[in-house]
């Protein structure tokens, strides 16, 4: 069946919504110190590196960057055998940072849920602070973003496709009609 | 790809995506095993049963390993305290545990087959944990993840398995799961341990051990199963590690960076010279190693289903 889609993203607008969100992250910690990014595989994780070079841009300084994958805390056991389970890589101790948790759409809220559990069972942070690409609503758990890149209202017969280069930076983003 | 087998009774069932798909998730298990909470929540409220008839220690282990730090309930029942001493039959035995609910029921059996008379008859998934002299799934699963993690690839290695081929569980799955990724598997051992017709299995057969060895990336050694065969095979141990032991001397016929590899455990001077077991291109310990992460990617598998989308 045909899709209808819209672009609702140009690459323009995700790099102004990314440098954004990087003086909302640098503003909301006061700086740098004690901040880690922390993507989620994926989509995520690419976003994260992005976000990475865009404060290191205004702040001179690269924070460490961490990459999690949450298949294995999933509430649905069902769901996941298709896609191989990808390897979590935080090469640096949680305990007392700032987790900035990076993903690229926020849906139900279940993945940000598992992703939380799983940081948990990593490190205890001082605080986990959730930033996202577009927020599309129809949450199923109290989650709500600290850091928002745009808000799209969607319907659940929609979805949001965030397309990346070859380079695995984001080039736009998709609102499909199924 | 997906995983969609219910059961993991033999290698010969898995196809090459089936086999590089289980080992790609292993891959990533192995990162739960070095953090320093060791457990992930994904098979909370799944009951597993090693349903143990022969002895074991390091699989009968390594699954009850495997199985907790997937946050699983596991049981471990073995021969010596099963009601099989009492004359229970099998099916009775496995209808009986069926009646507790088990998720997955992860089996060794002195009897070829044991497991797929199982797999049909109860609704609960099987897993293979040695069937007689037949099939040893995960130990082939766990030596491939152990050489591709250490060759990047097996397509077109040349393995040389070295030992009991007759008898050996081990090397028949390692036969199916080494030539179905594209590697040269080469055997050799005394003419008795040789099964006839195993080349039709896709492996060359050498008479001189030497010659299996030549050139070879890995050199798979075999343990003689002292417990099985007697002396009816062999006419001393003295001769048969003459012949085919692996020590530092004839090690040097195989590639310089050769891996040397063995199901464990090891009769130190009779397959393996203490030297070479030791040595630097002894990758043994990597093995039991990554026998937990194959195992939870095998438990983890076995219970998969369809793919959703609640992001």
């Amino acid at each position: 069946m045909a899709q209808n889609t819209t672009v609702i993203l140009d690459q323009a607008g995700i790099n102004r919504a990314l440098t954004r969100i990087a003086h909302e992250i640098l503003e909301r910690n006061k700086g740098v110190r004690d901040v880690v990014l922390v993507g989620i595989r994926t989509g995520g994780d690419d976003l994260a590196a992005v976000l990475r070079e865009r404060i290191a841009d205004i702040e001179g300084e690269k924070i460490p960057l961490g990459i999690l994958d949450i298949t294995l805390y999933r509430d649905d056991l069902s769901a996941r055998s298709d896609r191989v389970v990808g390897k979590t890589k935080i090469p640096f101790p949680l305990d007392d940072k700032h987790v900035v948790l990076i993903d690229d759409v926020l849906y139900t809220g279940r993945t940000i849920r598992a992703a939380m559990d799983s940081l948990m069972d990593l490190g205890r942070p001082s605080s986990i602070q959730l930033a996202v690409l577009v927020d599309r609503g129809h949450r199923e758990l109290p989650i709500r973003p600290d850091f928002v890149g745009r808000n799209v209202p969607t319907s659940r017969e929609e979805d949001i496709r965030v397309h990346f280069d070859e380079d695995n930076r984001p080039v736009e983003v998709i609102l499909a009609k199924k | 790809m997906a995983f969609r087998h219910k059961h993991i009774l033999g290698i010969e069932q898995l196809s090459k995506e089936d086999i590089g798909f289980i080992l790609d998730t292993a891959d990533s298990f192995k990162e739960i095993n070095t953090r320093d909470i060791k457990k992930v929540p994904t098979l909370r409220g799944k009951t597993i049963i090693n349903l143990f008839f022969e002895a074991s220690t390091r699989t009968r282990t390594s699954f009850e390993i495997a199985g907790k730090r997937l946050s699983a309930d596991t049981i471990n029942i073995t021969a010596s305290s099963s009601s099989v001493v009492k004359g229970e039959t099998l099916e009775d035995t496995a209808r009986n545990i069926e009646a507790m609910h088990p998720d997955i029921i992860v089996m060794r059996h002195s009897a070829s087959g044991a497991p797929h008379y199982l797999a049909d008859r109860l609704d609960c998934s099987i897993i293979n944990a040695g069937d007689g002299a037949h099939e040893h799934p995960t130990q082939a699963l766990l030596d491939m993840l152990t050489i591709r993690q250490h060759k990047g690839s097996l397509e077109g290695l040349k393995v040389a398995i070295i030992g009991d081929i007759t008898h050996s569980r081990v090397a028949r799955s390692d036969i199916y799961g080494l030539t179905r990724m594209g590697a040269e598997v080469r055997l050799a051992g005394p003419g008795t341990m040789i099964p006839p017709g195993i080349e039709r299995l896709g492996a060359k057969v050498y008479a001189d051990m030497r010659e299996a060895i030549k050139g070879a990336d890995v050199v798979m050694m075999l343990r003689i199963q002292l417990e099985r065969q007697g002396k009816t095979l062999l006419p001393t141990l003295r001769e048969y590690a003459k012949f085919y032991g692996l020590n530092p001397r004839n090690l040097t016929l195989a590639a310089p960076d050769a891996l040397v590899m063995h199901p464990g455990p090891v009769n130190r001077g009779v397959e393996l010279s203490s030297y070479v077991a030791d040595g630097g291109q002894s990758v043994i310990l990597d093995q039991v190693e990554n026998g937990v992460a194959v195992r939870m990617a095998a438990l983890y598998l076995v219970l998969g289903g369809e793919q959703g989308d609640n992001a």
